[in-house]
């Protein structure tokens, strides 16, 4: 009785384990399947073509990935020094008092809804780029520095604790022998904590990339290469939300699909790299 | 040799600088933000939005009753899916599979689910609840918010569960008591807390979710509790009143961000609060 109860509940909890892998599996089969009519009209010169006309049933990706690409690059830029800052700031310049409230703060940046970061982008921070650069205001490089601001957290937290990881006493040493504060990370410090800061680096793009309603409302929804950084453009969660609702085409709904399948292929890859080539240790010692 | 010193004491000074500015722009765009949704929500905010559902723009009579409703029962059918699923597949890592191949396997993967681009996850609920169906249902919404959930508590049950100490396990054996007794009685009262807080965490995380929703449980622009049909949420009732050219339903969006907001703020730092009480 009691070995049946037992067997019971292993085998119930084995296959929650298991649903997981199960529902990996079924994404990457459903994405296929849904977009098997597109590959087989367009093949992988949807990649590199420009041309997306519903009306003609031509679908190219290209805009949505070039956008998805250079939105994401831009964050990055952006991103990368300050949230590298932030790391420093938390772990080697603040005052105790300070390091908990301010690094609570910078996390919270991560738990604002990114609906509401597209509708301060729209209402308030695209006018100001309006007024800069004229045009609308809404394009690819209003969604790179939206998407910035949502990325510095993951970048500034999992740098920081890898920067804490840094053994004191090698920190000591170089301070002893007369090294800066700026000495010391450079030159301990940041080779100590590499693994750690290129992985979080790596994770943020792999958010970036697939980030949807920040960038919907600020990315302008055109499907063409932009002739410039300030004008509107496209990327491919964007095309998603705002086309899959009305594919009134198999066609249609299919090169969507292809889309989607891309994103995830792509975010898959960037999310696998950081998190076990480059974050095993940080995960480990945290 | 003193050039040199003062040229590093100086670059120190300007890195050093350039790093706590860092900090300060960060929390510059944070109080921005939250100042942005104060001013607009507050102002916005009043006892007709919890009264009346959404109405055209012009009406005076017009809230966001649907939207709450909607996201209520959204959000809770999936914590319904999404808790139980990520709760024993995460005790059969801890008390299971442990450090075995196959464990590490199943923590990498929902790691890599947790960072998944959400709007996917959306296209795959639709391509398996709502194409079949024909119609946007808030079944669909639910699965896509629950397999968004599924990671996020299996991890943190899985962490919470291996800091039960070994030796309850143990003296629970020892007192004749068969496995499965000892985690439901044992194991799981002991991780009690944080397991709890890891739930309030992915609530926080999935009440925002906006993207899985578009094409899931689409949206409903009247009041309606039926799950086989369209149902309204907060974060698309948002989308589409603040991308509308309408004053009014502009409002009415930012009211409805503000409320989003203290929610999930609210529920992220009272579940990082309780985790910090208990690392003392």
């Amino acid at each position: 009785m009691k070995n049946i109860a037992d067997m019971i509940f292993k085998n119930l909890v084995t296959f929650f384990a298991i649903s997981v892998l199960i529902i990996l599996v079924a994404i990457f089969t459903v994405l296929f399947n849904e977009a098997k009519p597109a590959i087989d009209a367009f093949g992988f010169d949807f990649i590199t073509n420009e041309k997306w006309a519903p009306n003609l049933e031509i679908f190219g990706g290209y805009p949505a990935i070039y956008g998805s690409i250079v939105s994401t690059f831009i964050a990055m830029i952006i991103a990368t020094p300050i949230a590298i800052g932030i790391a420093i700031f938390l772990s080697e310049i603040s005052p105790q008092f300070l390091k908990s409230p301010v690094g609570t703060s910078i996390e919270l940046l991560a738990a604002i809804p990114s609906i509401i970061y597209g509708m301060w982008g729209l209402f308030y921070f695209a006018p100001i780029l309006r007024d800069i650069f004229g045009g609308t205001g809404l394009g690819l490089l209003t969604a790179g520095i939206v998407l910035s601001i949502m990325i510095l957290p993951f970048i500034a937290a999992i740098t920081r604790d890898a920067m804490n990881t840094t053994p004191d006493i090698l920190k000591e040493s170089a301070y002893a022998l007369g090294a800066t504060k700026w000495d010391v990370i450079k030159n301990i410090i940041i080779p100590y904590a590499k693994a750690g800061v290129i992985g979080s680096i790596i994770l943020a793009l792999g958010r970036a990339i697939g980030e949807t309603m920040a960038v919907t409302f600020v990315m302008g929804n055109v499907h063409k290469i932009p002739k410039q950084l300030t004008d509107p453009a496209t990327s491919i969660p964007v095309t998603l939300a705002n086309e899959f609702a009305e594919a009134d085409t198999d066609l249609y709904y299919s090169a969507l699909f292809y889309l989607a399948l891309i994103l995830f292929l792509i975010s898959f890859v960037v999310i696998g790299l950081a998190k076990f080539y480059f974050l095993r240790k940080v995960r480990k010692a945290s | 040799m003193k050039e040199a010193t003062k040229k590093r004491v100086l670059v120190n000074k300007i890195v050093l600088t350039l790093a706590t500015l860092s900090a300060v722009a960060g929390l510059m765009f944070l109080g921005w933000i939250l100042f942005v949704l104060a001013y607009n929500g507050i102002e916005a905010l009043n006892s007709n939005i919890f009264i009346y559902d959404g109405a055209p723009p012009g009406y005076k009579e017009s809230g966001l009753r649907h939207a709450l409703v909607g996201q209520a029962m959204l959000v809770v059918t999936a914590t319904l899916i999404g808790v139980p699923a990520g709760l024993l597949a995460g005790t059969y890592l801890s008390e299971y599979g442990q450090n075995s191949k196959f464990a590490n396997f199943i923590r990498d993967i929902s790691d890599i689910m947790m960072s998944a681009p959400s709007i996917v996850i959306g296209a795959f609920v639709y391509a398996i609840l709502v194409a079949p169906v024909g119609h946007f249902n808030g079944w669909a919404g639910s699965c896509a918010l629950a397999i968004m959930m599924i990671p996020i508590i299996l991890r943190t049950t899985d962490d919470m569960l291996s800091l039960v100490p070994q030796t309850l396990r143990e003296a629970a054996a020892a007192l004749g008591a068969p496995k499965y007794k000892v985690i439901l009685q044992v194991v799981y009262r002991g991780a009690k807390t944080g397991i709890i807080t890891g739930i309030l965490l992915s609530i926080a995380r999935i009440a925002g979710e906006t993207a899985p929703l578009l094409f899931t449980s689409f949206s409903n622009s009247f009041f309606s509790t039926d799950m086989n049909q369209p149902i309204a949420s907060l974060t698309v009732t948002i989308y589409n009143y603040a991308t509308s050219p309408y004053a009014d339903w502009q409002k009415l969006g930012w009211a409805a961000a503000f409320i989003l907001a203290l929610f999930v703020l609210g529920t992220n730092i009272i579940g990082r609060l309780i985790i910090k009480q208990r690392k003392r």
